[in-house]
């Protein structure tokens, strides 16, 4: 198990209704959306049982803080084993329902 | 004096051998062997009958037992090396040389023996190519082949699954080999005559019934969202954009996952009647709910599928069927109407380069290539003209030049597989592949200049558009997300693509990813497909969990 947060600035998000999505069983991923104190920055704690991918999660997390409006959000990521294509997957739509009207 | 009739003799001298095992064309299952040995001669070339689906798999045991100080020296041009008596009967030390399409399962016991220098490729085909040796300097002496059904003269019955047999019959009976059959069953009326008896030198009942593998089944319990995702990218980026209504599609989860999105999200889009509405494909099960739904008016097999006989029976109107009333496929005639007939093919690959070459070729396996360069390669003979064809061509022209169109080639992948192996390579396994093989060719499935699509969960790069080298590569990167190749991309050059629609990602065609769940699939198990059916897909124990 690798475990790490990273905090990310991002513009802020225009709504902050918590969400879920996803499971945790082998190749997927469960993503908590809730909200948190600071306003231009998301901060987001990654639990995988994959190790030696970090940079690929770097890549893809600062991607999706710079893609979308995910200031003043807190993104809690259990994942097994996902690959990139269903991390990013989750992230929109978790941010999608999170946003949605 | 010369003579004019050295194989009709040589034919003759071998009927004759064989005449005390056999007075009429029927031969006993127990003198199989007998048989082989008396009208085999050294160095003869044999095509024991096999392709990704039905093997003339007792025919093949047979053969792996005849004694090797007489059937030697063989050499081998066959579809695929799929059994484990085709590598028997090579490492016997019978076989000389091989020329051949596709090894699946026997990939790996095939590199070894290469590596050990016990065997010698002459080349690795595609199904297309090796038909046409058939007929130019590869004719079979002997063809060992499958049939349903014999009657007692031998006229044979092929059923759903004729495929490659044809093609293989044609060529060594009308050039003085000799064809042998095993069969099923024997039976006095036949329900059609799929091969005629004057072109059977022998049959022989199999003990057990030939062995046919269900290799286009896919389980929609196993689509992915991702693979729902590109489905959408697929359908609305392209499949729309240039209005395809015949094609051919691989035999993956990520085209199966498009077939079951036909009656829905395509449906949606209002797209009934205006894409695919005739295929050459095999008849998949997951084509059965886009048949119900009113999508699909024709297709044209390569082969059949296991538990799909009764429900290609029952609908004529979009399968080939005979007067009998079951399905009737041809290997060799799909494989050309899906390469000039077809305006697109789409399937997946395990590598790609920046120059969009693609390969299924990994370090320890010649696994060949059997049916999909053929689809997956634009048609230089083609001289009709179709509104996807065209624009297409005039894509890739720039409008300037001689009009003309090209055919659109398409790779769907993830951009990782299983394990994190980047699906997008610097370089392809295959250069090393054809070292330790002593190949003279990389084995490559698409060359990059037949490639015009790449589809991935991070969106279409559409190569036609690319105006130089440089630009293509970006646009291979601009979609190979966080591969190493992906990581490497000219950010600039690349949103620079994506202005030009060069690349498109699923928000720039107005999909949204929530959007991307399997409950768009229209049949989400095997079940699914039965109910959708009618209960006439009959799916192979190994598919049924219900």
């Amino acid at each position: 198990m690798e475990k790490f947060t990273l905090t990310l600035k991002s513009v802020p998000a225009e709504s902050l209704r918590t969400a879920l999505c996803g499971v945790v069983s082998s190749g997927n991923l469960e993503v908590l959306v809730e909200h948190h104190g600071v306003e231009d920055a998301c901060e987001i704690e990654v639990s995988t049982s994959a190790h030696g991918f970090r940079d690929i999660w770097e890549a893809v997390l600062n991607d999706f803080a710079r893609e979308h409006k995910a200031g003043g959000l807190r993104l809690s990521i259990n994942d097994a084993g996902a690959t990139p294509a269903v991390v990013s997957l989750r992230l929109s739509q978790a941010f999608e329902i999170a946003g949605a009207p | 004096m010369s003579s004019h009739d050295h194989l009709a003799s040589s034919r003759a001298e071998r009927l004759k051998r064989a005449a005390g095992i056999s007075s009429n064309r029927l031969v006993a299952t127990e003198h199989a062997v007998q048989l082989l040995e008396a009208v085999i001669e050294p160095g003869d070339r044999v095509c024991i009958e096999g392709n990704n689906q039905k093997q003339a798999d007792f025919l093949a045991r047979c053969i792996a037992q005849t004694d090797p100080s007489r059937v030697r020296g063989l050499h081998l041009v066959q579809s695929v090396l799929a059994l484990p008596e085709h590598i028997d009967l090579i490492e016997r030390g019978q076989v000389e040389r091989i020329d051949f399409s596709f090894s699946g399962p026997q990939a790996g016991r095939l590199a070894r023996l290469v590596e050990n220098k016990k065997i010698t490729i002459g080349a690795i085909h595609t199904y297309l190519e090796l038909f046409a040796r058939y007929f130019v300097d590869l004719t079979p002496r002997i063809a060992l082949i499958a049939a349903q059904a014999a009657d007692r003269e031998g006229n044979l019955y092929t059923g759903p699954n004729t495929e490659d047999t044809p093609a293989i019959v044609e060529a060594t009976a009308f050039k003085g080999g000799i064809v042998i059959a095993q069969v099923n069953e024997i039976v006095d009326r036949l329900p059609r005559v799929d091969i005629p008896a004057d072109w059977v030198n022998f049959f022989i009942k199999a003990p057990t019934p030939h062995y046919i593998e269900p290799l286009f089944t896919r389980d929609p319990a196993l689509i992915s969202e991702i693979q729902v995702l590109m489905g959408m990218i697929a359908i609305k980026g392209l499949y729309a954009e240039y209005g395809i209504k015949r094609l051919n599609h691989g035999i993956g989860f990520d085209t199966a996952a498009i077939e079951l999105l036909l009656p829905t999200y395509a449906a949606e889009l209002g797209l009934r009647g205006k894409i695919c509405t005739h295929w050459a494909l095999n008849p998949h099960p997951t084509l059965i709910p886009a048949i119900e739904s009113g999508f699909v008016k024709s297709v044209h097999c390569f082969g059949s599928e296991v538990g799909m006989e009764r429900y290609t029976s029952a609908r004529p109107d979009i399968f080939f069927v005979g007067a009998d009333g079951s399905m009737r496929s041809n290997r060799a005639f799909s494989q050309a109407a899906g390469h000039y007939a077809c305006d697109l093919f789409i399937g997946s690959t395990l590598q790609i380069d920046l120059d969009g070459n693609s390969s299924t070729a990994t370090l320890d396996r010649i696994a060949g290539f059997g049916g999909a360069p053929n689809m997956g390669a634009d048609a230089r003979g083609r001289r009709h003209a179709s509104p996807a064809w065209l624009r297409a061509g005039r894509e890739a022209q720039h409008g300037a030049g001689m009009p003309r169109g090209k055919k659109l080639v398409v790779q769907i992948v993830e951009t990782f597989r299983e394990h994190m192996q980047p699906t997008f390579v610097e370089r392809l396994d295959a250069w090393e592949l054809s070292r330790t093989a002593n190949m003279e060719l990389p084995p490559v499935m698409i060359y990059g200049d037949d490639l015009t699509h790449v589809i991935t969960e991070e969106g279409i790069a559409n190569l036609l558009l690319c105006r130089s080298p440089d630009e293509r590569e970006q646009a291979i990167r601009g979609v190979a997300g966080y591969t190493p190749v992906g990581m490497a991309r000219d950010a600039r050059m690349v949103e620079n693509l994506r202005d030009r629609g060069i690349i498109r990602r699923a928000e720039d065609l107005g999909i949204r990813k929530r959007d991307a769940t399997r409950d768009l699939l229209a049949a989400r198990s095997i079940k699914d497909l039965v109910r959708i059916s009618g209960g006439l897909y009959d799916p192979p124990a190994q598919f049924r969990n219900w």
